[in-house]
């Protein structure tokens, strides 16, 4: 293979917007898409077919990429069962779970900061007669390990904390969620799709059952992702998605084999990059926060500044509008929210569950950075931003006021 | 792998169409996620939708009655549970991703030729009125046989019947109108039109079912089904959503091609019986079987002459479990074990035959010579 120096796609394609939004979905490293065309074409085989070497071929590098996706979480290949992605691994270790142990267990602990998905999903579980504990956050977004101690009861069958939060980067303690949930033989599932290959992660050392793993948000193809499921201590599952029987009846489904070889192939590359990744994202993300800090008062850092993963900065502008902001920023791919919540014009409640009031949550940018941020693009980008605040502040009377020193909530608004 | 190989195995999943791979590759080289509000989320939002209008146009629906999936069996899964419908009823020759996607679907049986039974499901709709729902295959992935479309749809609308169709193996190779014309959900899985694997559809129409999801979380497809789009999948497979409909004027080619491979392996084996002949079927599709001669090593024998076939379906090969499609139609054990299906496709030439029958008049004369020698000795 030519080893190529990774080129920022997105730059190279539209010309002049700076993508910001790797929490959202990362660009295929091209070393990635290398490894999967074959299988598009020559190597068409179904990995089922066990009886024709395309079959055997299509089998042999889906077995590989199961090696390369353990391997970067201490795991064993036959704990990784291949789905459509994180919300459909998501939904089957809840579900699948849930309904497995239903009749000895009934109750679910996870966190109001968690994905849609497995906060959706877990509503759907209450409708259907289970119990679920919906832990809050402290203002650094992290859960209180004592909390979820005193939350805890002999009923108590899985606890749902994810690694990385998508919007604000807090990193969960997970290490310490393992082994209180092992002690209270309690199954620990984590949503990992914006952890796996950012923060080093061992299953058997942070007593991890259950894990979601995502392709698309490590560099990897989109519509691929894994559940890891242990295998000792067994979890059981119920299928979500029934027929043919493959990933040992877990999931059925032809398994798409590029899709399978690029994630395997995004988890071998992330897991050799990571070290060296994290201190050149550190870098960078410093240098925007230093940047914004110095030239712009009134601006916070959501989410805790120590654990947190370097590719991810949310930011509050205070008195500043967000749509205008968004508007006044196109040429920069950022988001305001987590993707699936960005077409409404609701609060994220991620960050109103860090206690922030509305107004500076609506004005939250979430700046994404990652393996092909460089950094012109965050010099550029951070100009942009201080040169938009600084313009929307000026005409904005709340800031004038604010200037002046009158305090914004005291003022009583006529009616009109 | 050499090229010289001889792939006959297209019921299992067909050839990527290159157009489709070269539309895969461009947009894995692009970054967005369709629900992001920016400039490049926006762009992956508008292919993602020309890949449904792409897929809509095909099947001759509205853009919003496309939900994408990943690949045919959610889209069963999704049909077979999301309706709220408690009387199930399957045809016994479906594919496993019907038969076990609802644990209490009643089975409908089959005849002889494979076909279902109507008078059995008339008798089973009529006694519980508007509730059932009822899912039976357009053609069978392992036999080909194609099921009776129009007269399934008129019981299930005599009797308030909710009616889905797993249709995966017929694009290119039968016309789909009638089943569009008739079934409330219709499964489609990208693979089997040459597009990629990991993407499939459920056609369905928000008027005439409302469906709960199978997978929850955010509002994508209508959230209908949540998680972050196959984009790369997904466009790949509008684009052989495209081009599939061009398949079919070949279809008569590949049906004289299917026909002289079954007069030529009836020469050479007199005995062999072939699944669903007197049966509508698919042009491409044969699945034979010669009594004693075990499918296993049949196809391994045709594996080690470079030709690909496989026995009965992809999912259910590799396992010793006799086919459940031959099975229900009233075969032995013995027999249903020995049975292998051939199945051609848009690649397939003459010479693919002429290289499969030598093969096959080779490893029958060895094979068959042995059972007959092992047959005389007991």
């Amino acid at each position: 293979m030519t080893e190529q120096s990774p080129q920022p796609i997105i730059k190279k394609k539209t010309g002049k917007s700076v993508y910001l939004d790797y929490q959202a979905t990362t660009p295929t490293d091209p070393r990635v898409v290398e490894a999967m065309m074959p299988y598009f074409t020559e190597k068409f085989g179904n990995p089922h077919s066990r009886n024709h070497p395309y079959g055997w071929e299509a089998e042999e590098a889906v077995e590989k990429a199961r090696r390369q996706i353990a391997h970067i979480i201490g795991a064993d290949s036959k704990e990784i069962v291949f789905t459509s992605g994180a919300t459909e691994s998501n939904n089957l270790a809840l579900k699948g779970v849930a309904n497995f142990y239903k009749d000895r267990k009934n109750h679910i602990i996870t966190v109001v900061t968690e994905h849609k998905c497995v906060l959706d999903t877990c509503r759907h579980l209450e409708q259907e007669g289970f119990e679920v504990t919906y832990l809050p956050v402290q203002t650094n977004g992290l859960i209180d390990l004592k909390q979820l101690e005193e939350a805890m009861t002999d009923k108590t069958l899985l606890v749902s904390v994810m690694a990385v939060n998508n919007e604000i980067g807090v990193i969960q303690p997970l290490k310490e969620i393992g082994a209180l949930c092992r002690e209270r033989k309690v199954f620990f599932h984590t949503d990992c799709a914006q952890a796996v290959g950012k923060i080093p992660l061992d299953v058997n050392e942070m007593n991890i059952d259950l894990m979601s793993i995502s392709g698309h948000k490590l560099y990897g193809p989109m519509g691929i992702g894994a559940l890891y499921v242990r295998r000792r201590p067994r979890v059981r599952l119920q299928a979500l998605i029934n027929g043919g029987g493959q990933e040992r009846g877990m999931r059925s489904g032809t398994l798409p084999t590029p899709l399978c070889v690029g994630l395997g192939e995004a988890c071998e590359i992330s897991e050799k990059e990571m070290a060296a990744e994290t201190e050149r994202l550190k870098m960078l993300s410093d240098r925007m926060y230093g940047r914004i800090m110095e030239a712009l008062p009134e601006v916070f850092l959501n989410g805790d500044k120590e654990h947190r993963i370097p590719g991810n900065l949310n930011l509050s502008f205070a008195y500043v509008e967000g749509e205008g902001l968004m508007m006044g920023i196109n040429d920069l791919s950022v988001s305001s929210g987590s993707a699936c919540t960005s077409a409404s014009l609701e609060p994220s409640y991620v960050l109103r569950a860090l206690g922030l009031e509305d107004e500076l949550a609506h004005t939250s940018l979430r700046l994404g950075f990652g393996r092909f941020s460089t950094e012109e693009e965050v010099d550029y980008a951070a100009e942009r931003i201080i040169q938009e605040v600084q313009r929307l502040r000026d005409m904005s009377p709340l800031w004038e006021m604010a200037q002046e020193g009158i305090d914004i909530k005291s003022i009583e608004w006529a009616e009109h | 792998m050499s090229r010289t190989a001889t792939y006959l195995d297209y019921n299992a999943t067909a050839p990527v169409r290159r157009e489709a791979a070269e539309a895969v590759g461009e947009v894995l080289a692009l970054c967005g996620n369709p629900s992001s509000v920016h400039g490049a989320g926006r762009a992956a939002n508008a292919r993602l939708e020309t890949a449904r209008e792409q897929v809509a146009s095909f099947v001759g629906r509205s853009p919003s009655d496309v939900i994408f999936t990943s690949g045919g069996t959610e889209a069963n899964g999704l049909a077979l549970n999301g309706t709220g419908r408690r009387r199930v009823f399957v045809s016994a020759v479906e594919h496993p991703s019907v038969l076990k996607a609802n644990g209490d679907a009643e089975r409908i049986p089959v005849n002889e030729e494979g076909v279902i039974d109507l008078e059995w499901l008339e008798r089973a709709l009529k006694a519980c009125p508007n509730e059932g729902l009822v899912s039976v295959m357009a053609a069978n992935n392992e036999t080909g046989v194609c099921q009776p479309i129009d007269e399934v749809s008129e019981i299930c609308r005599r009797y308030g019947a909710v009616f889905h169709c797993d249709a995966v193996q017929i694009p290119g190779k039968a016309p789909l109108d009638s089943v569009m014309d008739h079934a409330h959900m219709v499964s489609l899985s990208a693979h089997k039109i040459g597009g990629p694997q990991g993407v499939g559809a459920l056609i369905v129409s928000e008027e005439d079912v409302s469906l709960t999801p199978l997978l929850r979380g955010g509002g994508q497809e209508r959230s209908k089904r949540a998680g972050t789009e196959n984009l790369p999948g997904i466009v790949g497979f509008g684009k052989a959503a495209g081009l599939v409909r061009g398949d079919l004027s070949d279809a008569a080619r590949i049906q004289r091609l299917r026909d002289d491979l079954e007069a030529r392996i009836a020469e050479v084996a007199p005995t062999v019986v072939f699944a669903g002949k007197n049966a509508k079927r698919l042009g491409n599709t044969s699945c034979f079987a010669v009594s004693g001669l075990d499918a296993e090593t049949l196809v391994m024998a045709f594996d080690l002459e470079g030709i690909m076939i496989s026995a009965g379906s992809a999912c259910s090969s590799g396992k010793v479990k006799a086919s459940h499609v031959l099975m229900a139609q009233g075969w032995n054990n013995d027999l249903a074990g020995s049975a292998v299906r051939v199945s051609l496709g848009r690649t397939t030439t003459e010479a693919d035959v002429d290289a499969f029958l030598a093969a096959w008049t080779a490893i029958f004369g060895r094979l068959g010579q042995v059972e007959k020698i092992e047959g005389a000795a007991a």
